[in-house]
């Protein structure tokens, strides 16, 4: 999804990515009680560490999303769709390319 | 002196705030960012003097211990990085304020400017600083965030455009750096920094590759190396010039930081070495062609900030002493010489209208400042004897010469190649843009007055530039003592994970 044009699948690629990472870190870690001193022997408590680490995690996905999903309304906004488009400039010099233009315009500039 | 050490990061977070309370008082909010900037640039500056003097500088942060609590490390390479970063910032803050004033409305720097900016800087500092890969990753988003907000700001279609492929691709490197640090930790039970550079010497080597693969890949995206620097040039030139000239100069410098960073401490030698040499060469080769196919000159500077990025890459490739503090070297050379040249940049934008090079035509004679200041730092830039780029560039060629091997005399005639192509590129703009006679298309002089508090900066920067020459010895000096530290993996453990974190 994240090779899709339309800016909403790409956002949808990326919640999906990220809450698999997510979830990838969290297996990271040992399984076990609750990490809460005094509530279950040491040993057989959880890592903590990578539940610390995901809810940074998830609060820079979601600010991400949030940021993802105002640009993409942006960008319906301003021109009717929500499409990653190709760059200007690359367009440019890929006409320029299939008329066989390219050597010619840099030529002449440095003439005048 | 340790208390110091947290000081870049939490400055510019508070005048974040500050100037984010302020909204819509535009002057105040000018005289708060720029009171942080200088002080950060103050502490960063004490920080070096500390570090280079006294040893690392290493602070627990919240007194947890080291292995579990987050530390913020300064060694040499760290507030080296710090100084110049800083120095850029402030520098880069006056362009933008001057900018903001010459174009008549007192809010373009709109309110939200100034709060996106100082929290780049956080984040940039606190990338240099972290001293833990989560901590890196941090600092990263901090600093993504923030350029995402500078990137589209004013949110015009063509700056929409532009910044969706940057935030998807940056987006993309920070969820395969997580992903990294996710099966990192599983294999060693740790992120730190100090710590993993021992842990990891015990595993397998086929993972030791994936998980080095995969920081390179991440590390890699956002310090544009060849394959993955396509994204940069579509989305840096359409930004206002002092955000793309702070982009320039910091943000790909972040990524080779990270790659020195990982690259020594983490996997010293080894296998990477061939494959960062090759993509050394590539980036060079392949960004400098691109860069003289340009005609619009900001689009031509983000060339060759790609092809650049390859020096640096060949001196961490090479890792032999000599080769590392060249590198470093080139590291605060380059951040100084693009900035500049985007400034420069953006100058020759508000006095010709554009920067198209077809529309534009005897700067020179208009504005004999703005022609200084342009051609000096792109001299620098491809690296003609007096100035700091030649010294940089002989550095790595001398430490290229001395490894000896046919990949090195490859990057050896590559790095000549390009800075000749380099040469040439800039020759282009100059003749194009200063030297043939003005162009009737350009807006007349009163229209497309440079404002002082555009022009001091960029001399400033200029200036700076010059001063690396003066200074190169001393630095070279620091450069040196930086990457004996970094290649001395067992020391920066000692000096992290030592009770109390002796300096």
């Amino acid at each position: 999804m994240l090779l899709e044009r339309s800016l909403t699948r790409v956002l949808m690629g990326m919640i999906l990515l990220g809450n698999g990472v997510n979830l990838l870190i969290l297996l990271g870690g040992k399984a076990g009680a609750p990490p809460i001193v005094g509530d279950a022997p040491q040993d057989e408590m959880a890592d903590p560490l990578p539940q610390i680490m995901i809810l940074t995690a998830i609060v820079i996905t979601l600010g991400m999303t949030a940021f993802l999903l105002a640009l993409a309304y942006r960008s319906w906004a301003m021109s009717g769709h929500d499409e990653v488009q190709d760059d200007v400039e690359d367009k440019r010099i890929m006409l320029l390319a299939e008329r066989d233009e390219g050597s010619g315009v840099a030529d002449s500039e440095e003439q005048s | 002196m340790t208390w110091l050490v947290p000081l870049p990061v939490t400055i510019p977070l508070l005048g974040a705030a500050l100037t984010l309370l302020m909204n819509g008082r535009p002057r105040a909010q000018r005289t708060i960012s720029l009171t942080a900037l200088t002080a950060t640039l103050l502490v960063s500056a004490a920080l070096l003097y500390l570090s280079t003097t006294e040893g690392a500088l290493v602070v627990a942060v919240g007194g947890w211990a080291a292995p579990l609590g987050i530390v913020l490390v300064a060694d040499e390479l760290a507030s080296l990085m710090l100084v110049v970063s800083a120095a850029v910032t402030v520098c880069v803050l006056i362009y933008s304020i001057g900018q903001g004033m010459a174009d008549g409305h007192e809010e373009t720097p709109l309110s939200v400017y100034h709060p996106a900016y100082l929290i780049l800087t956080a984040g940039v500092t606190n990338a240099f600083l972290a001293g833990d890969l989560f901590n890196l990753y941090v600092g990263f988003e901090i600093l993504l965030v923030a350029s995402y907000v500078l990137l589209t700001i004013g949110g015009t279609e063509n700056r929409i455009r532009a910044g969706t492929t940057y935030i998807v691709v940056s987006l993309l490197s920070s969820v395969i750096f997580l992903t990294a640090i996710g099966l990192i930790y599983a294999a060693t039970g740790t992120l730190n920094m100090a710590q993993l550079a021992e842990r990891l010497d015990g595993l397998p080597d086929g993972l030791k590759l994936i998980l080095q693969g995969m920081l390179l890949l991440a590390f890699g995206i956002k310090a544009a190396v060849f394959p993955l620097s396509s994204w940069l040039p579509d989305s840096y030139p359409t930004a206002p010039a002092p955000v793309t000239a702070v982009f320039a100069g910091l943000l790909t410098k972040v990524g080779v930081y990270a790659i020195i960073r990982t690259e020594t401490l983490l996997f010293p030698g080894g296998r990477a070495t061939v494959v960062l040499l090759v993509l050394a060469l590539l980036t060079m080769v392949v960004g400098i062609l691109g860069a003289v196919a340009q005609s619009d000159i900001k689009r031509l500077l983000s060339f060759t900030l790609v092809s650049h990025i390859g020096y640096l890459l060949f001196g961490v490739g090479l890792t032999s002493r000599l080769g590392m503090s060249s590198a470093i070297f080139y590291v605060v050379h380059h951040i100084t010489v693009q900035t500049t040249l985007f400034l420069a940049a953006g100058l020759i934008e508000k006095r010709g209208g554009s920067t198209a090079l077809d529309r534009l035509g005897g700067l020179a004679r208009l504005n004999p400042v703005l022609a200084v200041a342009f051609l000096i730092p792109a001299l620098n830039l491809a690296g003609i004897p007096p100035f700091s780029g030649f010294i940089g560039k002989l550095g790595l060629i001398e430490a290229g010469v001395a490894d000896g091997g046919p990949l090195a005399w490859l990057l050896v005639a590559g790095s000549v190649l390009t800075s000749l192509l380099t040469l040439y590129a800039i020759a282009r703009v100059w003749n194009l843009a200063f030297w043939r006679a003005p162009n009737p298309a350009m807006p007349a002089p009163d229209a497309g007055r440079c404002p002082p508090m555009m022009i001091v900066p960029t001399l400033a920067l200029v200036a700076f530039g010059v001063a690396l020459t003066v200074v190169a010895g001393p630095l070279f000096a620091v450069g040196d003592q930086a990457a004996g530290r970094l290649q001395d993996r067992s020391g920066y453990a000692r000096s992290v994970l030592s009770p109390g974190g002796t300096p």
